[in-house]
């Protein structure tokens, strides 16, 4: 198993300290936007990470590519612990993971030729410094997104939100990396776009046998895009596995509820009641003990307050972190469109 | 649709804005009408203008150098050529409006209790405690926990899914007859747009209202609206029942809507479907069929032909504005939907010409 896990995560912590006082500083609390975080990406599969704002989801993506320093826990790509790895080796290995942001319009910088800024992991490194060579190497990119390679002098500005996602998209495969990380590539499109970016995103990854970790709040599309997700809560994975494990049977009341929340394109299937999570998602500067999803949860007890639940095999295919999980009859019960 | 005399009735809406690049067309001339206590949903992408069509309903736009041509008829009153001041007897009385960011539609310098307070004794003679109370009522009413301590909190106090609650009780405030909800589920959670979508319908209900919810989510459309309008590029491209748009659509447009988003239950190994292209510039817009650009069955005429919005042969009910003939558009849908591309339909049924 681990030897075909690209990413290993394990215990992974983040917290963002909460201080006080503008000449003396004085730590007062702490966000804790991930809290002791495992799972592994394996080579070659998509793994979707879902939630709900707060629950630290690209927080975890950002302290994969090291963007951020952990609190504790350790992160592994290829076998290597990159946790604390500085300058050039650190330089070295990001050659071999890229993200995509969401917001195509602030992502990439207005003054520079979509050209320069698809080159510019290619100067970064040292690659193709020929300026023949470069151009050729990032038209060739061009054309593989689906923009036209003619188009390689014009500025962002030029272009719609979708050339944009793809211009982000030709950058982040242009070392030719081992893991992207999309975070919500396409929650800034509109609905008519967002299709031809996420079959970009799964051509790419089929063609060039990409791991990818993909991060996105719409369930629907994760399901469309993910082999194996992972649901996160208040900084912790609530529920990992297959996506048609997942979705077909959630086995947390976490996943449960936010499977039945999605509105469903199809009025003659419009449920009546359903069963909806009251409130909001609690302060990750101030958590819930024990179990995080307790003060939310339909079924909690008390036992849920008290005992911290771990992850681990419900025997229908997921992990969840839950003492009392879902039963099908629950599910059913639910309006969980997905369920099987 | 209804036999009911509508609360609101637009008629053939114009709204043009003068720019330094040329005259944008953002809304250009569309009609439709919503009865008392139902709800319309009005389907776009961004630049499709359905938030200006909206905006300009409620005069907001006229501030902006809009050029409003058309009438809006609410209750029999047409609102274009209403004066500024009744206009602001009607906005936030008997019209209310949500929107969708509910952290800039408040003033961050006030008390939410105190911007409700504003929005009651605006239309109403009470005294400052009685607007207080019924403050504190509609705070609860909209579910948000502990009002009587949350009436003197500020907005940057609550979480997002409260803040749209507090919004939605000021547009409550006064007990409206018609609520447009622009987007007012976008900036939200999952599960607390599935809160604030059952807090509309519960309060739809129990008040009566009619609402206009105005969405780019197909999802958010089938649960809540029973008349949808789809728009393109500044018209209404088709419009009927929900259950007709979402089981038999008439517009490729529509079809492109529906076969491009992941549906929770659809297959995950067929690919989506994509509508090629982007939305057209609403300054220089395409010639004929403002869509043909975009549309995989667009015959040469249909440049030239601008489509009116016409009654389907059997379903006086639903509207469309497309040029291919009636029973070529079935036949393309029902291959569509059992799956196939664009392409395979187009070789199924073999598309052509409408005689003229």
């Amino acid at each position: 198993m681990s030897d075909d896990a690209l990413v290993q995560v394990r215990g992974l912590v983040k917290h963002f300290p909460i201080t006080r006082g503008i000449v003396i500083q004085r730590k007062v609390g702490a966000v804790q936007a991930v809290d002791g975080v495992s799972f592994d990406v394996r080579r070659g599969e998509t793994l979707g990470l879902v939630g709900e704002t707060g629950c630290g989801k690209s927080t975890t993506a950002r302290l994969i590519m090291r963007l951020l320093e952990p609190t504790s826990g350790e992160v592994r790509f290829d076998g290597q612990d990159i946790t604390s790895l500085k300058g050039a080796r650190l330089k070295a290995i990001r050659r071999d993971m890229q993200m995509i942001f969401q917001d195509p319009y602030s992502s990439l910088n207005p003054r520079k030729t979509v050209g320069a800024t698809i080159g510019q992991p290619f100067t970064i490194h040292g690659l193709n410094s020929g300026k023949n060579e470069r151009k050729r190497a990032v038209q060739e990119l061009m054309e593989t997104v689906g923009l036209n390679p003619e188009h390689y002098n014009r500025y962002p500005h030029e272009f719609s939100g979708g050339q944009r996602q793809r211009i982000g998209v030709a950058r982040a495969l242009a070392l030719k990396p081992k893991l992207l990380i999309a975070d919500e590539p396409v929650s800034a499109l509109d609905v008519s776009i967002q299709a031809q970016v996420l079959n970009l995103l799964r051509d790419m990854q089929r063609e060039l046998g990409l791991t990818l970790v993909f991060i996105a709040h719409d369930l629907s599309v994760v399901r469309h895009m993910c082999d194996r997700v992972a649901v996160m809560y208040l900084g912790r994975i609530a529920e990992i596995g297959p996506s048609d494990a997942l979705y077909g049977l959630p086995r947390h009341p976490y996943t449960g509820a936010l499977l039945a929340a999605v509105p469903v394109a199809d009025p003659s299937a419009r449920t009546g009641e359903r069963q909806l999570l009251s409130g909001d998602v609690p302060s990750p500067a101030n958590p819930p003990q024990a179990c995080r999803f307790h003060t939310r949860c339909p079924k909690a007890q008390e036992r849920c307050s008290i005992d911290d639940p771990v992850l681990e095999d419900k025997g229908t295919g997921t992990r969840a972190a839950c003492h009392f999980p879902l039963s099908r009859e629950e599910v059913a019960g639910m309006g969980v469109r997905s369920a099987r | 649709m209804s036999a009911q005399e509508p609360l609101l009735r637009v008629e053939d809406l114009r709204v043009e804005f003068s720019t330094e690049d040329g005259i944008v067309h953002a809304v250009d001339g569309i009609t439709y009408e919503v009865a008392p206590g139902r709800t319309l949903g009005i389907v776009g992408e961004s630049g499709s203008g359905k938030t200006v069509a909206s905006l300009t309903t409620l005069g907001l736009t006229r501030t902006q150098g809009a050029r409003v041509s058309g009438r809006i008829l609410f209750e029999g009153r047409d609102l274009v050529a209403l004066s500024e001041a009744k206009l602001r007897a009607i906005r936030g009385n008997d019209i209310a409006m949500v929107f969708q960011d509910p952290l800039s539609s408040l003033h961050p310098f006030f008390k939410v209790g105190a911007q409700l307070i504003e929005a009651l004794r605006a239309h109403r003679e009470v005294s400052k405690q009685q607007a207080r109370a019924r403050a504190i009522e509609l705070l609860g009413l909209v579910g948000i926990p502990d009002p009587r301590r949350r009436v003197d909190e500020y907005p940057h106090e609550f979480s997002g899914g409260m803040r749209q609650r507090a919004m939605i009780a000021m547009a409550l405030a006064n007990e409206p007859k018609l609520l447009i909800a622009d987007e007012p589920t976008t900036a939200l959670d999952v599960t607390v747009q599935a809160q604030i979508l059952a807090l509309l319908e519960r309060l739809q209900r129990e008040l009566g209202m009619a609402i206009v919810i105005i969405t780019h989510d197909l999802g958010v459309v089938a649960e809540m609206a029973d008349d949808i309008a789809v728009m393109y590029a500044g018209r209404i491209v088709e419009t009927a029942s929900a259950e007709l748009i979402f089981g038999g659509p008439e517009h490729p447009y529509t079809w492109g809507l529906l076969r491009s988003i992941p549906t929770l239950d659809g297959s995950r190994e067929a690919d989506l479907v994509p509508i090629p292209g982007t939305p057209p510039s609403l300054i220089q817009r395409p010639s004929g069929c403002h869509f043909h650009p975009r549309c995989p069955y667009a015959q040469p005429s249909h440049a030239r032909i601008d489509p009116q919005l016409r009654p389907v042969p059997d379903q006086p009910s639903h509207h469309v504005a497309c040029l291919l003939e009636v029973d070529v558009r079935r036949r393309l849908w029902a291959e569509l939907h059992a799956g196939r591309t664009p392409e395979e339909a187009i070789a199924a049924v073999g598309v052509t010409e409408e005689p003229q």
